[in-house]
């Protein structure tokens, strides 16, 4: 299996705090991996560097877009990142909120979409075909991960389940073959949280993903995920199979340990 | 050579001026984050009560380096007092609201100070009397150094190291250091965030109300639009420095005031060298804002601020 | 009681705060004080009214949240016109008044009239930047100066006609536009609105002192009014003839506006508003985005430039100040930013009171700096408040629900 993303030697400093020092890991295609850790560990920072939100202090991260060669992002803005296929929810919920679910999916049509002033200005055949497409793009979206009928609605006033799974519909209409979702059941209680699972594995085979996955609710991590890489003080700790990691007494004692029972 | 040295000493008197208005931007700036666009104002209405004072005492009999000292107090008194006021009615409402209300509203703030002076006293420039007497020692080299020159350097560095000793060492200080850094935090340990933001557009109101007065008597004519050409140089000399860093904004006004002389420092090399290259002495405000432009663009944190990280 | 004491308190404070810039008035040359002791009592009494009014309207107005959400009933009768069936025919009806007034007005006035629409031609440009975009733009003026010197001094120099001078007066403001853009959007908004202030003084100080180039202080003189197909006008038919120049172009950049605000541009700058970090990690190019409407503004600007310097034969960089720019920058804050209606509604009084409550003349400016304060109070989102329309879905219920 081909490498879609490999990050190698990755660190970054905040100042005198090491947030992530010197992480290696792979992604391979189709591959759902789940990247654990305990609170301040370092995950969603991890995100950052490999979305070009940070630029990290030290190391390399490179993607591997179907069908192209392999690509060194590390200093690409967050925008070329998507461009190239990455796409990403955030743990505090970053939606749009004025605007309504469907616009907010439409906002994810743009990097896959041309129209400029020109075209706005003109709306020729070409340009009303593209507005189209992404209305209808956007609104199949939308049914995909079950918020059909909350289209119209204003993001802010839709349930907080309902906004997490916006994100996701929003992440996808960028066309990603990479998915990375920072906590998608944070805060879901547990019938949401089974939704939600089945709805990122079905994902994952309905537009070919892969999925890299920050989670904390080890039920789902477990159930999903094809291997796990656990993280503790910005160092990755343990990696491999679900089974593996969860028997690893290191793991145990920095994570399972003392959040086995949430 | 002279020469040279003459335009190095005019850059870095006005440039002490900036620096006394431009510590009223970063201190404002450092504590809420807004650009006080009326702070040039509010300069200009210090120029306006010293005129007052001395156009009051000129009469009297008194020296004119004691109606200098009334004039600066009187000066520093009412404009803190209109420092607040302004705080209090335009700012302090719109604390929770997006960035863009207080700018605008500081803007309007800015008009409307410039048409009340214009208003209440004149449209036209104005004569302002010399309040600093020639001092005698100063004759040989009064080419050089005039005795207003020699007055501004001394008032102004008094103020900063005053200024610096205050924010270092009295408790007020300490308070307004740490609202700079964290307000939420400054506030669970009991700061009075209110009276500490007051306190800044007091001290920076009066800071400036130093400036306009020594100017006025330096130039020997205001009128009520001084406040805004100053004001944004001011301001550049604080995004020079680093805005909200203190020693930055002194700094920043003494390159600037001496970066100002460039147009007339370059003609008059060119002119040695042979060239015949004049580069007209309008420029010198245009200088002033492309070294802000070139700033903001290469080095938005100025010359001693720190950088900021963006947080997700 | 208490608020009337708190009143007093607050009147005595104003009344000896502003008395010796009120009361007293030197001059120093011949040592002549001037005592005005009834600006005092002015002072109390207003002041103290002023305060009663003020606690008032904070207490309405709630302490520090903004009651955005709330619908005046001057919301609800715009809404009742703009989306009711009266819609139709009260924009049929603007535009025949409109249309007609030259027939009804002297020739002063129609240069009045054109003033203003040059105005709402400014104002909705600058909407898009600041009401849309929400970037403050403090130099726009110095827009307007490049289009109003492209049709000088093409004019001038080669005689350029009115009609060629209308795209390229555009297009070289909003290349201007693009080249100041490009490196400072990056900037926090507060930097980038100084920035933009110090762009729009560099633009005047260039024109004020390269005399060889834009003849200075003096200005360019005789510019040529504009022809229709090659017939020239009298002064008289040519300030009509500006009007409905003016008038047809505010149409066009109204209706450009709106295609511009329902497009995948507009979308992502409303998106930007919101949310940069999001946007960005939606693959939105949040520069190129920012540009594309500061350049779109920048534009409009430069063609009303051209406008304005046919209209008045004559520019030099007077025209072209900061107060400008804060002029245009209120039209777009106290109508409404973002809103259409808003903005034309706002150039319009702003233009027009002037003229016709000459009285407050000199009170302009400081009426003008106060609304501007009390604006941001109590209705930062201006006279009309900015209304979009959602993109939605007709029909919920083909594709069934796949949970
Ligand atoms: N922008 C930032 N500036 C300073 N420190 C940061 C920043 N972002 C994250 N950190 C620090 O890095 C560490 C890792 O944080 P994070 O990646 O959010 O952890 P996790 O997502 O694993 O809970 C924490 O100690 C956090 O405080
Ligand atoms: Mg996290």
């Amino acid at each position: 299996m081909r490498a879609v993303l490999s990050v190698s030697g990755v660190s970054m400093d905040f100042g005198g705090l090491r947030a992530l020092d010197s992480v290696d890991m792979e992604v391979r295609e189709g591959e759902i991996v789940a990247l654990i850790g305990p609170n301040g560990a370092g995950k969603t920072t991890f995100f950052n560097c490999i979305t070009g939100i940070y630029a990290p202090t030290e190391g390399e991260v490179f993607v591997s877009p179907p069908g192209r060669d392999r690509i060194n992002i590390r200093h690409r803005k967050p925008n070329q990142v998507t461009g190239l296929g990455l796409a990403r929810t955030f743990q505090n919920i970053r939606l749009f909120p004025s605007m309504t679910a469907l616009e907010n999916v439409m906002i994810g049509r743009h990097c896959r979409t041309r129209a400029g002033l020109l075209g706005a200005i003109v709306r020729g055949p070409v340009t009303r075909r593209e507005e189209k497409g992404i209305v209808e793009r956007a609104y199949s979206l939308l049914v995909k991960v079950g918020l059909g009928r909350w289209a119209n609605e204003v993001a802010r006033n839709m349930p907080y389940g309902a906004q997490r799974r916006l994100e996701i519909a929003r992440a996808l209409a960028t066309d990603p073959f990479l998915l990375l979702l920072d906590e998608p059941a944070a805060g879901m209680n547990p019938q949401e949280t089974q939704d939600l699972k089945a709805l990122v594995t079905r994902l994952r085979k309905e537009f070919e993903l892969s999925i890299l996955l920050i989670e904390h609710d080890m039920k789902m991590v477990m159930s999903v995920s094809d291997r796990v890489v656990v993280v503790e003080y910005g160092k990755k700790i343990a990696e491999g199979t679900p089974a593996e990691v969860s028997a690893d007494p290191q793991v145990i004692k920095a994570y399972l340990g003392e959040e086995s029972d949430a | 050579m002279e020469f040279y040295l003459e335009m190095l000493i005019a850059g870095l008197i006005r440039g002490a001026i900036y620096s006394l208005i431009a510590l009223g931007y970063t201190m404002v700036y450092g504590i809420i984050e807004l650009i006080n666009f009326a702070h040039g104002e509010i300069y200009m209405i210090g120029a306006f009560t010293g005129l007052v004072v001395a156009g009051l005492l000129g009469a009297s009999g008194l020296p004119t380096l004691g109606i200098l000292v009334i004039a600066l107090v009187a000066g520093m008194v009412f404009c803190a007092g209109y420092g607040v006021t302004m705080e209090k009615v335009a700012y302090k409402p719109l604390r929770k609201a997006s960035r863009l209300s207080p700018l605008i509203s500081a803007i309007g703030m800015s008009i409307f100070l410039q048409n009340y002076v214009l208003l209440a006293q004149t449209s036209d420039f104005v004569p302002f009397p010399r309040l600093i007497p020639e001092f005698k020692f100063l004759e040989p080299i009064s080419h050089l150094l005039g005795s207003s020159d020699l007055v501004i350097l001394v008032v102004s560095s008094l103020v900063m190291v005053g200024l610096t000793l205050f924010i270092r060492l009295t408790r007020l200080g300490k308070a307004m250091r740490a609202t700079a850094q964290n307000q939420k935090m400054a506030m669970l340990l009991g700061i009075d965030v209110n009276q500490v933001i007051s306190l800044t557009f007091m001290i920076g109101s009066a800071l400036a109300a130093i400036g306009g007065v020594l100017i006025a008597s330096h130039s020997g004519q205001i009128n009520f639009y001084i406040g805004f050409l100053a004001g944004l140089k001011a301001f550049t000399a604080a995004v020079l420095g680093g805005i909200g860093s203190i020693p930055g904004a002194m700094l920043g006004g003494l390159v600037l005031g001496v970066a100002e002389n460039l147009p007339i420092i370059l003609s008059a090399f060119f002119a040695d060298i042979g060239l015949n290259i004049d580069i007209p002495n309008d420029y010198k405000d245009a200088v002033a804002f492309c070294l802000l432009i070139l700033i903001l663009i290469f080095r938005p944190s100025g010359l001693l601020g720190r950088p900021a990280i963006k947080k997700v | 009681m208490r608020e009337l004491s708190r009143g007093l308190l607050a009147s005595l404070w104003m009344v000896v705060l502003t008395a010796p810039l009120l009361v007293v008035r030197v001059n120093t040359t011949d040592k002549v004080v001037t005592w005005r002791w009834g600006n005092m009592l002015w002072m109390a009494i207003g002041s103290l009214l002023l305060f009663l009014a003020w606690r008032w309207a904070m207490a309405r107005r709630g302490g520090d949240v903004q009651a955005a959400d709330q619908d005046s009933w001057f919301d609800k009768l715009l809404a009742r016109i703009g989306q009711g069936p009266l819609r139709l025919p009260v924009i049929l009806g603007l535009v025949l008044v409109a249309l007609v007034l030259p027939l009804f007005v002297s020739m002063y006035e129609m240069d009045i009239y054109a003033r203003a629409l040059i105005y709402v031609g400014l104002g909705l440009g600058l909407n898009i930047v600041v009401g849309m975009a929400g970037l403050l733009n403090l130099g726009y003026a110095a827009f307007f100066a490049v289009g109003s010197y492209t049709y000088a001094l093409l004019n001038h120099h080669y005689a350029l006609d009115f009609w060629l001078a209308l795209p390229l007066g555009g297009l070289f403001a909003a290349l201007f536009g693009v080249i100041l853009a490009l490196p400072v959007l990056r900037l926090r908004g507060d930097y980038l609105a100084i920035v933009t202030l110090g762009f729009g003084e560099i633009v005047r100080l260039v024109l004020q002192n390269w005399d060889s180039f834009s003849f200075g202080p003096s200005g360019i003189a005789n510019i040529a009014r504009p022809t229709l197909f090659g017939r020239e006008f009298g002064v008289q038919d040519s300030a009509i003839f500006i009007y409905y120049i003016a008038l047809a172009l505010v149409a066009v950049v109204i209706f450009v506006t709106k295609r511009f605000q329902d497009s995948r541009v507009g979308r992502a700058l409303l998106a930007l508003r919101e949310d940069e970090i999001a946007c960005e990690a939606m693959g939105i190019d949040k520069t190129g985005v920012k540009v594309m409407a500061f350049a779109l503004g920048a534009s409009f600007a430069g063609v009303f430039g051209v406008v304005f310097a046919a209209k008045q034969a004559f520019i030099n960089p007077d025209s072209f100040t900061f107060i400008e720019s804060a002029m245009i920058l209120s039209i777009v804050v106290l109508g409404g930013m973002g809103s259409i209606v808003g903005v034309a509604i706002a150039a319009i009084i702003l233009q027009l009171m002037p003229e016709y409550f000459r009285f407050m003349a000199d009170y302009r400016m400081l009426i003008f700096g106060a609304a501007l304060v009390l604006m941001m109070l109590f209705r930062p989102e201006g006279l009309v408040r900015a209304k979009r329309e959602h993109y939605t879905v007709k029909d919920l219920s083909p594709q069934t629900e796949d949970k």
